[in-house]
C-alpha cells in the first residue's frame, strides 16, 4: 500500500447530497476487541457467513450450483442474502466495468462493519483476460478491501468452496480487517475510485 | 437469388457483390441509396428482421463502414448491405422508424464509434460506458492498452505464453533451438 | 398470583424455554426443507449461530426513532403473544398471565407487532419495504378473516373469551377436543393457520429473492438479531395458540412440544411441497373457502 496524503485527497461532501436521503458521515474504525467475546464473535461470523446475491460477471453464474444439492454450501452456514445491509460477505465474481464498479462501491460500503470479500476468478487480480480492455479494472484491492482471491478462469465451485475455508481460517485469525482498513485508507481508496469513475454522482461515503 | 440481386443492382446501384453462401449475400450501396434499399428490402422483398447493425472502422481508407444485415423467414435467406459514411464528419440517416430495435444499435454505434444518427431517440444517452471523456473507445485510433494501462493500475508481473513457443520448448527442446538458432542467423544476413 | 416476583420470575422461565424451543424449531425446519431438496442442511443450531452473528455486528445505523422502534414492537407482540397465554394448562410455572378476556387480547396482539414493523420499516425509506409491508399486511389480515371467525365460533360453543376455560373445557381426552367437537372451526382455524405461519405458499412477502426480504429489508445488525429471536417467540407462541385453541392444550411439556411440533410441520410440509401463491392468489384463495368455512361455523353456533 502506498503512503496517502491526506491532506491532498480531501473528503469534500458535494451538494447534491440531500442529508435525508444520505448519511454521509465518513467511515469510523471500530477496533476489535481484545477478549474472549471477540473470540466468539468470530467464531460466529465465520460460521454465518451471508453473501449478497449480486453477480458482477461471468463468475456469479458459478455461485449458483453452490445452493443446489451438489455442492449445498447452506450446511457451511453460508447463506445468499439479497440486502447488502444483512450481509457481510461480497463475492466479485468475474470481470467488474467502471458501470458495475459504481455499483460495488455503493453495496460495499452499505455493509455493516465485519465485512468480507472474495475475489473470485482472474479478473479481480490481474484483470483476467480483459487486461488490456477499456472498460474493466484491472485490480481489484485499489478499490476496496479483498479479504480472499480465487484464482482461475473460471474457477470451478469447489474452488469457491475452499474460498470460504480460507476465508473463515482468516476470520478466526481475527484477520479479517477489512472494514477497518476501509475506514483507515478511506482516502486513498477514495482517490483512486474517483479516478476512474468520472461522473461521479453519490456521495462519497453512502450507506 | 440471383433476381434478388439484379433487382438491387439495377434500382440502387449495388457493388461489390459477394454471395457468401447460396442464402447469404453481402452488397454495398451508396450512403443516400441506404435508407431506400433497407425499405424496399423490408417492405418488397419480405426481410422483415434487422439482426445487425454494426459498425467497422476503416482507418486507412478514413472511412467507417456500416453494416446493415437483413434476414428473410420466409425463405431463408439473409442480406447484409453495407455502406462506406465520411470519418470526419461521421452521422448516418436513422433507420429507428423502420425497426424500433434499430435504436439501441444505434445508440450503441454512437457510444462505441462515435457516429451520430440525428432523429433517432435517446441517441445520446450513455449505453454501457458512464461519463466516458475518450473518443469513443472502439475507434482505432484508440490505444485500448495505453488507456488500461494508465487508468486501471496494472498489476506488474503479468508475461504472456504464446501457445506454439510454449509448446516447442516443452516437448522439442532441441529442434525449437535449432530452429530459433536458423531464425537468428538468417535474420543476422 | 399471590407472589408477584414468583410470578415473574416463572414467566422469564418460560420464556427462556420457549425461546430455545423456537430457535431449535427454526433449525430442524430448515433441516427438513434442506432434505426435501435432496441437501444436507445447516447444523440445527443455525440460527443461535446466526443471532450471535447479527449481535455481533459493530455498527449500526438508524433511519429514525420509529426504525429503531419497529423491531421493538414486533418483539412486543411475539413476547405480548406468548405471555397472556395458558402454555401448560393446569401448571403453576407455565401459566403466564392468562386471564378472562384473554382471547381477544391475542388476536390484537398477533396483529400488533406487524403494525409496528411497518411503521418501522416504512422509515427506513427503501422502496422495498413499503412493497413487503403492503404484502405481509395484507397476507395477514386476510388469513386474519377465517381465523377470527373460527375464534368466534369456538367462543360461541363454550360461552367464554378466557383460552384457560376453553383448554379446560377440552380437557378428558381426544373427544373432547375443539378438533372432534367443532371440526368446521377447526378446519377454518387451520387454513388460517397455514396463512399466518409464513411459510409456502403464503410466504410471498418474505420472499427471499424476488422481493428482497420484504419489509426487514433495511433491517440489519442488533435489529435483524431482535426480529430473528421474534421469529422465534412468535412462532412458538402462534402454535401454542392453536394448540389451546383446537387440539386440547398441553397439560405437561413432553405433550406440549410434540404437539406444537406435528402442528408447526403440517405448515412445513404444506410449505416444502407447494409452490408459493402471489398475493391476489392468496387473497382470493382466503376470502373463498377458509373464510365460508368459518362464517358456517360460527353460523353452526349462532342457529
Amino acid at each position: 500500500m502506498t503512503e496517502v496524503n491526506n491532506e491532498e485527497n480531501k473528503i469534500i461532501k458535494p451538494d447534491y447530497c440531500d442529508p435525508e436521503l444520505f448519511c454521509t458521515a465518513l467511515p469510523k474504525e471500530v477496533p476489535r476487541m481484545n477478549n474472549i467475546i471477540q473470540k466468539f464473535y468470530d467464531w460466529a461470523q465465520a460460521n454465518s457467513l451471508w453473501l449478497l446475491a449480486f453477480g458482477t460477471g461471468c463468475g456469479s453464474i458459478e455461485m449458483r450450483p453452490l445452493y443446489t444439492a451438489r455442492y449445498d454450501i447452506s450446511r457451511y452456514g453460508i447463506a445468499p442474502r439479497p440486502t447488502p445491509r444483512q450481509s457481510n460477505l461480497f463475492i466479485i465474481s468475474g470481470y467488474v466495468s467502471v458501470k458495475t464498479l459504481k455499483r460495488i462501491i455503493r453495496s460495499y460500503e452499505q455493509m455493516q462493519n465485519p465485512k468480507f470479500v472474495i475475489g473470485l476468478g482472474s479478473c479481480t487480480i490481474n484483470g483476467g483476460m480483459y487486461w488490456d480492455s477499456y472498460n474493466t479494472i484491472n485490480r481489484l484491492d485499489h478499490y476496496i478491501p479483498v479479504d480472499v482471491y480465487v484464482a482461475g478462469c473460471m474457477p470451478r465451485p469447489e474452488a469457491l468452496i475452499a474460498g470460504f475455508d480460507e476465508l473463515k481460517k482468516r476470520i478466526k485469525e481475527g484477520r479479517g480487517e477489512g472494514a477497518n482498513e476501509y475506514a483507515k485508507n478511506f482516502a486513498w481508496y477514495k482517490a483512486n475510485q474517483k479516478k476512474i469513475i468520472k461522473d461521479w454522482d453519490m456521495p462519497d461515503y453512502n450507506w | 437469388m440471383k433476381e434478388l440481386i439484379e433487382r438491387l443492382r439495377s434500382k440502387f446501384n449495388a457493388k461489390n457483390i459477394k454471395e457468401q453462401r447460396k442464402n447469404f449475400v453481402f452488397i454495398t450501396v451508396e450512403k443516400k441509396d441506404l435508407e431506400g434499399c433497407v425499405l424496399y428490402l423490408k417492405e418488397f422483398e419480405g426481410y422483415g428482421h434487422l439482426t445487425l447493425l454494426t459498425a467497422l472502422d476503416w482507418i486507412e481508407k478514413d472511412q467507417f463502414e456500416l453494416v446493415y444485415h437483413l434476414h428473410n423467414y420466409s425463405n431463408k435467406t439473409d442480406v447484409s448491405v453495407k455502406t462506406f459514411i465520411d470519418r470526419k464528419n461521421p452521422t448516418m440517416v436513422s433507420i429507428n422508424n423502420l425497426w424500433a430495435g434499430a435504436r439501441v444499435y444505434e445508440r450503441e454505434i454512437k457510444e462505441l464509434f462515435g457516429i451520430d444518427f440525428p432523429g433517432c431517440p435517446r441517441v445520446n444517452d450513455p449505453f454501457a460506458l458512464e461519463g466516458w471523456h475518450e473518443i469513443p473507445p472502439m475507434r482505432k485510433d484508440f490505444d485500448t492498452k495505453k488507456y488500461s494501462e494508465e487508468t486501471y493500475f496494472p498489476r506488474p508481473g503479468r508475461y504472456t505464453k504464446d501457445n506454439v513457443a510454449q509448446m516447442e520448448e516443452q516437448l522439442y527442446p532441441v529442434e525449437a533451438e535449432v530452429k530459433n538458432g536458423i531464425a537468428e542467423t538468417v535474420r543476422k544476413k | 398470583m399471590d407472589n408477584f416476583w414468583t410470578t415473574l420470575l416463572y414467566a422469564f422461565l418460560s420464556m427462556f424455554l420457549i425461546f430455545n424451543y423456537g430457535m431449535l424449531l427454526g433449525g430442524v425446519v430448515y433441516k427438513i426443507i434442506a432434505r426435501v431438496h435432496g441437501r444436507f442442511g445447516p447444523p440445527v443450531w443455525q440460527p443461535y449461530v446466526n443471532l450471535v452473528k447479527v449481535m455481533g455486528v459493530r455498527t449500526a445505523i438508524s433511519h429514525g426513532i420509529m426504525f429503531w422502534l419497529g423491531p421493538v414492537f414486533r418483539f412486543a407482540g411475539g413476547i405480548g403473544l406468548f405471555l397472556f397465554m395458558p402454555v401448560v394448562f393446569g401448571s403453576v410455572w407455565m401459566q403466564n398471565f392468562s386471564f378472562s378476556g384473554d382471547l381477544l387480547l391475542v388476536i390484537y396482539f398477533i396483529f400488533f407487532g406487524q403494525l409496528g414493523m411497518a411503521l418501522g420499516a416504512a422509515e427506513s425509506g427503501h422502496p422495498y419495504s413499503p412493497m413487503g409491508i403492503m404484502r405481509g399486511l395484507a397476507q395477514v389480515t386476510v388469513s386474519e378473516v377465517p381465523f377470527a371467525l373460527a375464534v368466534i365460533a369456538l367462543a360461541a360453543q363454550h360461552g367464554t373469551l378466557s383460552i384457560t376455560e376453553i383448554v379446560a373445557a377440552q380437557q378428558g381426552g381426544i373427544a373432547n377436543w375443539n378438533m372432534i367437537t367443532n371440526p368446521v372451526a377447526t378446519l377454518a382455524g387451520m387454513m388460517a393457520f397455514l396463512g399466518m405461519m409464513m411459510h409456502a405458499p403464503f410466504n410471498l412477502h418474505l420472499a427471499p429473492q424476488e422481493i428482497p426480504v420484504g419489509p426487514p429489508t433495511e433491517y440489519h445488525s442488533n435489529f435483524l438479531g431482535y426480529m430473528q429471536a421474534n421469529r422465534a417467540f412468535f412462532a412458538s407462541a402462534k402454535l401454542i395458540l392453536f394448540m389451546n385453541l383446537f387440539f386440547g392444550g398441553a397439560t405437561n411439556i413432553p405433550v406440549l412440544v410434540g404437539k406444537t411440533f406435528t402442528l408447526y410441520m403440517f405448515a412445513v410440509f404444506v410449505g416444502v411441497v407447494n409452490p408459493r401463491f402471489t398475493l391476489e392468489n392468496s387473497i382470493r384463495w382466503f376470502i373463498r373457502i377458509p373464510t365460508a368455512t368459518g362464517i358456517i361455523a360460527v353460523l353452526l353456533y349462532t342457529f
